[in-house]
């Protein structure tokens, strides 16, 4: 049986009863959700997100597959799993997987609109703070304090800068 | 803030003014925004969250906003308090959900609601009564300049503003409004008006945002694309559908009195009557006999209950807010027979009960 909605495969039944007039409905799983027939599965973004993803590995997944973001750590896997990215620095080194995903997703891989009035961080600097406040905490869970309080003190320095400029 | 001032209130986006307030509830505009130098608010230690929500509580103070915003500590509060917030629409399911620290300001009408690490670092919300999107616009664009100098935000010129979701990438902007179409629901016209939206990449969610079914006959509206548009664009095109759907919801009205006016009396007369007198009522089945009683009012077939008491009791009728109503907590059961118990005595008030 075809979805009611559009031509997939029909996977939801349901029989509605409004003011006791009977109202049966077919639906494949994407129209069900669109329509708040069914409750979205829980989680049910990531999953999504998920399925393009797999869907955009393609030739390239044994290269993705082995990425990990310097910044913050997440692995491109991880991503893929959970359906949420790690760092700001990530939309760069997972560029070859987001952009398939952002194609489908918004029709466009470039941003139009606001933009902030004040200069913002350049990229690198932005990854180099996350990097930085990665390797602190490593260091506290290391119980590693001297180098807790030395990177700390760079982190300081480096924000002390930004605030000034 | 004490959150038990608001009880007996309602936010003023159930005010039920504003433009075309007889089908639009509210408009509402979310803007998701980053701190540049912090992991997203999943990857974050305990550590960094804290760091975070002291940083921006801090920034969110020195806002110079007339009149000041209150802070709430959303770990400190109970599940019940958690729960009254998001049946307000002042925090999302997930914040209230959601571990570490983490927090929301909140204006004192509550038309803005600023939360702080919840799956972005802040989620800024502008909502308002009526067909009000230009002006939930200038305000939320307003708050979010004032913090742009104060915060370095996670932006790159190719991606825009960056989210921890590739699906909010870009202008971070979701766009809703909020809807009460019974007619076209009852005349099954609805599935078109979804259908022909979902051709334009709009989405269509319940009264609760994703996942929620649309109890009550309130439907929201809202883009789905945040990348390649910008924010002009993406409002000029739900402005643009909008009134549309309003049209037809009108002609939907005024084709049921012409066709079945007897029917619709009695289905509006039923639903105030059984409101006014049963003993027992569910949350589902206040929603849907509320939907009806609403729409008697627009049609001038209720005259003594106004739009605003209606919408607070679509409010108030729900399970946090009854328990704090009634100071107890309750079960299941208990919460039907005070929800019944607090529906009579409300419609009673407005003079509306029936001999």
């Amino acid at each position: 049986m075809k979805c009611q909605y559009c031509s997939n495969p029909a996977t939801v039944h349901m029989t509605d009863c409004v003011d006791s007039q009977k109202k049966e409905l077919h639906l494949c799983q994407r129209c069900a959700e669109q329509h708040q027939m069914v409750k979205k599965q829980e989680l049910n973004l990531p999953v999504i997100v998920q399925n393009l993803i797999g869907q955009h590995l393609g030739p390239h997944s044994d290269e993705l597959a082995r990425l990990t973001c310097p910044a913050c750590g997440i692995k491109y896997m991880e991503f893929r799993a959970q359906g949420r990215l790690g760092c700001p620095h990530d939309y760069i080194v997972f560029r070859g997987g987001l952009a398939p995903l952002l194609q489908r997703i918004h029709r466009s891989e470039r941003h139009v609109g606001k933009t902030p009035h004040r200069s913002v961080l350049p990229p690198e600097q932005q990854a180099e703070r996350v990097e930085l406040r990665r390797r602190l905490q490593s260091a506290i869970d290391r119980e590693a304090y001297e180098e807790a309080a030395h990177l700390r003190d760079l982190l300081r320095r480096k924000e002390a800068t930004d605030e000034s400029g | 803030m004490n959150l038990d001032s608001l009880t007996h209130t309602s936010g003023e986006w159930l005010r039920g003014s504003g433009p075309e307030s007889d089908i639009v509830i509210s408009s509402r505009i979310r803007l998701a925004r980053n701190l540049a130098a912090f992991p997203f608010t999943n990857r974050s230690s305990p550590g960094q969250k804290a760091e975070i929500e002291a940083l921006l509580r801090d920034r969110v103070a020195k806002l110079d906003l007339e009149p000041k915003l209150g802070y709430v500590n959303v770990p400190t509060l109970s599940s019940l308090d958690r729960q009254f917030l998001v049946e307000r629409q002042l925090i999302s399911r997930e914040l209230a959900a959601a571990e570490g620290p983490r927090g929301v300001a909140l204006g004192p009408q509550e038309t803005v609601s600023l939360m702080i690490n919840e799956e972005d670092h802040l989620r800024l919300q502008v909502m308002r009564s009526g067909f009000t999107l230009d002006e939930a616009w200038q305000e939320i664009d307003r708050v979010d300049d004032a913090l742009e100098q104060r915060v370095t935000y996670a932006f790159s010129e190719e991606f825009g503003y960056l989210t921890a979701c590739p699906t909010n990438v870009g202008t971070g902007m979701r766009a809703s409004v909020m809807l009460h179409l019974p007619a076209l629901e009852y005349t099954k016209q609805i599935e078109k008006v979804f259908r022909a939206l979902q051709k334009i990449n709009l989405a269509v969610r319940g009264l609760y945002g994703e996942g929620s079914r649309a109890s009550g006959h309130f439907y929201q509206i809202s883009n789905q694309v945040t990348l390649g548009k910008s924010e002009t664009t993406i409002l000029n095109e739900i402005h643009s559908v909008i009134p549309q759907i309003i049209t037809y919801e009108r002609q939907a009205r005024t084709s049921w009195l012409r066709d079945n006016r007897q029917g619709l009396q009695d289905k509006i007369a039923r639903a105030h009557g059984t409101l006014c007198s049963a003993t027992m009522m569910t949350s589902e089945e206040t929603m849907e006999l509320l939907s009806y009683v609403r729409l008697g009012i627009n049609l001038h077939l209720i005259e003594d209950i106004t739009i605003p008491t209606v919408n607070e009791l679509f409010i108030h009728t729900q399970p946090a807010h009854l328990q704090k109503l009634m100071g107890a907590s309750l079960d299941g059961e208990e919460r039907n027979a005070a929800r019944a118990r607090y529906l009579r005595t409300r419609l009673r008030e407005a003079g509306a009960s029936p001999n």
